[in-house]
């Protein structure tokens, strides 16, 4: 098995440069916020409530999503870490795949699994229905059903 | 006297160990995540889909499993700022050890907030 090595001066292609240098200033940026989302996100739905992690059900999350904050909190949360994270898969795929088949196959992978789950998660949350549990009315009684 | 060679196995330090703890716990965050988001997307099908699925996080193995779960963003929140100022702050380079615990004071104090919290609710009726 032939394993290229890269000459070590040999230029990046100008648009390869550009690619990674962002993909590099992302992973800054993205991890900032995230450090923001996540110790929030943890805070509101472990730590704060009586009951901890036994206090999440149906109910509690109707309850987050019926404010348009933590609808937008909770995609940005999506967005941010499922890209920052399948970024940093890709650059441990690119250190340590040594068959470039397997390499291009495990991006191309990581990505796919990326934009569906992006897709996935932002339909969930721009289409929940807090009306299709029969019970809504115990714990949002302002909220009206059609039909 | 001449000292003898090294050796060329690469024994880094605290360096090398904070980085190779910040993958490994991001790989753990980022499969926790593909299956966070798929547990999460149930609430699109029925209230009982979700509350049976969600009922596993209430138990007191994955309640436990938790804690290292946390433990693990805690570091890698804290050690990517590490990161960050190693490349953007001028002594960065220069202080990276001490940052180093720095990071680790910080997740110990965190974590000392978070375990017993947590136990509770674990334990807790």
């Amino acid at each position: 098995m032939a394993i290229i090595i890269e000459q070590p001066d040999a230029p990046r292609s100008r648009k390869g440069a550009q690619w990674e240098k962002r993909a590099w200033i992302f992973m800054r940026a993205s991890g900032i916020i995230l450090v923001f989302l996540i110790i929030g996100h943890l805070s509101v739905n472990l730590v704060l409530p009586e009951h901890g992690v036994k206090a999440i059900d149906f109910a509690f999350v109707a309850g987050k999503w019926a404010s348009p904050f933590w609808q937008a909190y909770d995609g940005l949360l999506l967005w941010f870490a499922l890209i920052h994270g399948t970024n940093g898969m890709r650059t441990l795929v690119n250190d340590y795949t040594e068959r470039e088949w397997l390499r291009k196959s495990l991006n191309i992978a990581l990505w796919v699994v990326a934009a569906t789950l992006i897709l996935l998660g932002t339909l969930v949350i721009t289409t929940f229905d807090p009306c299709i549990d029969p019970n809504v009315h115990n714990y949002l009684p302002d909220l009206v059903c059609k039909g | 006297m001449a000292t003898r060679p090294a050796g060329t196995l690469y024994r880094g330090k605290l360096g090398m160990w904070s980085w190779v703890l910040h993958r490994i716990t991001g790989v753990g965050i980022y499969f926790f995540l593909l299956v966070h988001i798929l547990d999460t997307a149930l609430v699109r099908v029925s209230p009982e889909a979700y509350n049976s699925v969600v009922a596993s996080y209430k138990t007191t193995i994955i309640g436990l499993a938790e804690i290292g779960l946390v433990g693990a963003i805690l570091f890698h929140a804290f050690n990517g700022i590490r990161v960050i100022l190693i490349d953007y702050w001028r002594k960065g380079a220069k202080y990276q050890n001490q940052m180093f615990w720095a990071v680790l004071v910080i997740w110990v104090v965190l974590m000392a907030g978070f375990v017993p919290r947590q136990l509770s609710h674990i334990f807790g009726a």
